[in-house]
């Protein structure tokens, strides 16, 4: 099946509005970085690649959405911070959106900056607060972990798709008045299901790695140690 | 794994832009899109003379033009959009075929299918030129962070592998009898998902870590670097298209 373009392309956004969100995305980015390198040592380099790679890959791979005529694909932000940091993750994210917009055309060039800031940017805080909030007040199982990856992940689409509509309201090639409310309900509805998709994948994916690495996990690392995780690790990882 | 570093979109070939430096043929192609897009969208011609600049580029890189339009077929969500704008749109309206159609929106669409198209073209004509792995290293020339253009090469490098074991995962899930067409049958996939993240995982743990062992400190290899950079002559290559783009792009502005 023909890959679809998901990410913002040029000309969709006038020119200003995409320059002043290049410049907010340069300076998230400036914040990521400094903040980031703290974080990447030795075995974090290669998990955040790899996180990256793993974005890009599971974006090939369209899920259908009840018929094979509408599709998503992951968008992966808050799976990467949960697994690498938030600002190591939004950095994954930002590359992904780098390496597609130059060589698979996929997001326009003058708009990586509106791009960045939607996905990487939005899209990770939003899923990362919602993991920092709710593995506080959910029970720290894996059922626990589960939901709070599901509900993240479908805050941090949804987050990320608000952020192309307030772009569009600010800096749309047309003028659409009121019809930008019928925009908003029309992204907020595909996203939705993009959103239950992504906080399945999520959900997954990190339970898989906690159960069998729990030393990978970021979210997990981070948490203050009040009792014992009673997360259940199988006796002698793969090292 | 010989052949390794090309990537889907790359077309083999020996020529003069194939051989241009990969931190000019970025940066030529930022600039271009940068004045396509600030070009008025009224200037019809300008956008002509853009698109006989691709396929200029495109001909000199002994690309054929089906091989471009096929794969910029990408861009199909914002045609939809654009051709859904004019009914969208506000303010005057003119009747079309007995269709009321929004100037505001035509002029719209034009400017998304316009610019949107001269992009992904641009944006194609650079991976069908460029290996990935050149791809960080112009990154890396042009002084991207090394954090970054760390992340990058190890995205790219392990991206084939993942692609190939996602693969094999699917092939294995079907010929097990499993077909998930329907979202209650995402289950499946998710699983799959879980396990692939694992793999890749463990395996890049190793390769990392015997790269290590092999001296790498988190850059590129000195050569690698050196070897190869932008020449005066191939920066002036750059700098015409540029010129050329920037040229047109402020005609646009003053003839109209």
């Amino acid at each position: 099946m023909q890959n679809l373009a998901m990410h913002i392309a040029n000309g969709i956004i006038d020119g200003p509005v995409a320059a002043a969100f290049g410049a907010v995305a340069l300076f998230g980015l400036a914040i990521c970085l400094a903040r980031g390198r703290g974080d990447l040592d030795d075995r974090l380099a290669p998990l955040a690649g790899l996180v990256a790679a793993f974005i890009f890959a599971v974006q090939m791979l369209n899920f259908p959405i009840f018929t094979a005529a509408v599709s998503g694909h992951l968008l992966g932000g808050t799976l990467a911070a949960i697994l690498v940091g938030p600002w190591v993750g939004a950095l994954c994210v930002s590359v992904v959106l780098i390496v597609q917009a130059l060589v698979f055309a996929d997001g326009g060039v003058t708009a990586l900056g509106l791009n960045i800031t939607n996905m990487a940017l939005i899209g990770t805080a939003a899923g990362y607060l919602m993991v920092v909030l709710l593995l506080r007040v959910l029970p720290r199982t894996n059922t626990g972990l589960a939901v709070t990856a599901f509900v993240a992940a479908l805050v941090g689409v949804l987050a990320a798709s608000m952020g192309f509509v307030a772009e569009f309201a600010l800096g749309g090639a047309v003028d659409l008045g009121n019809s930008i409310s019928i925009l908003a309900g029309t992204m907020a509805g595909t996203h939705l299901f993009i959103g239950i998709g992504e906080g399945l994948i999520t959900a997954v994916t990190v339970l898989a790695v906690a159960r069998t690495r729990p030393d990978l996990v970021y979210a997990l690392r981070k948490l203050p140690a009040k009792t014992p995780a009673k997360l259940v690790v199988p006796a002698g990882g793969v090292t | 794994m010989g052949a390794g570093h090309a990537h889907g979109l790359y077309l083999d070939r020996d020529t003069a832009v194939h051989r241009l430096a990969p931190e000019v043929k970025i940066v030529a192609l930022v600039v271009f899109t940068v004045a396509v897009v600030i070009t008025r969208r009224e200037v019809f011609w300008a956008f002509g003379a853009y698109a006989v600049l691709v396929i200029g580029a495109a001909a000199l890189a002994r690309v054929p033009l089906r091989w471009l339009l096929t794969r910029s077929l990408i861009e199909l969500p914002f045609v939809v959009l654009a051709l859904a704008l004019p009914f969208l749109g506000q303010g005057e309206r003119v009747t079309w075929l007995g269709l009321s159609l929004s100037v505001e929106g035509l002029y719209g669409g034009w400017n998304i299918l316009a610019k949107g198209t001269l992009g992904v073209l641009a944006s194609l004509l650079l991976a069908a030129t460029t290996t990935t792995r050149d791809l960080v290293l112009g990154l890396d020339r042009l002084h991207c962070p090394q954090v970054l253009t760390q992340i990058a090469t190890f995205m790219l490098r392990y991206l084939e592998v993942l692609g190939d074991e996602a693969r094999r995962m699917r092939i294995a899930r079907i010929s097990r009898g499993d077909d998930p067409r329907f979202l209650w049958q995402l289950k499946g996939f998710a699983a799959g998902v879980g396990a692939l993240f694992l793999r890749a995982f463990e395996r890049g743990e190793r390769v990392y870590l015997a790269m290590l062992s092999r001296g790498y400190s988190g850059r590129m290899p000195e050569a690698w670097r050196t070897d190869g950079a932008a020449t005066a002559s191939q920066w002036v290559a750059a700098v015409g298209v540029a010129v050329v783009g920037g040229a047109i792009a402020t005609a646009a502005f003053v003839i109209r």
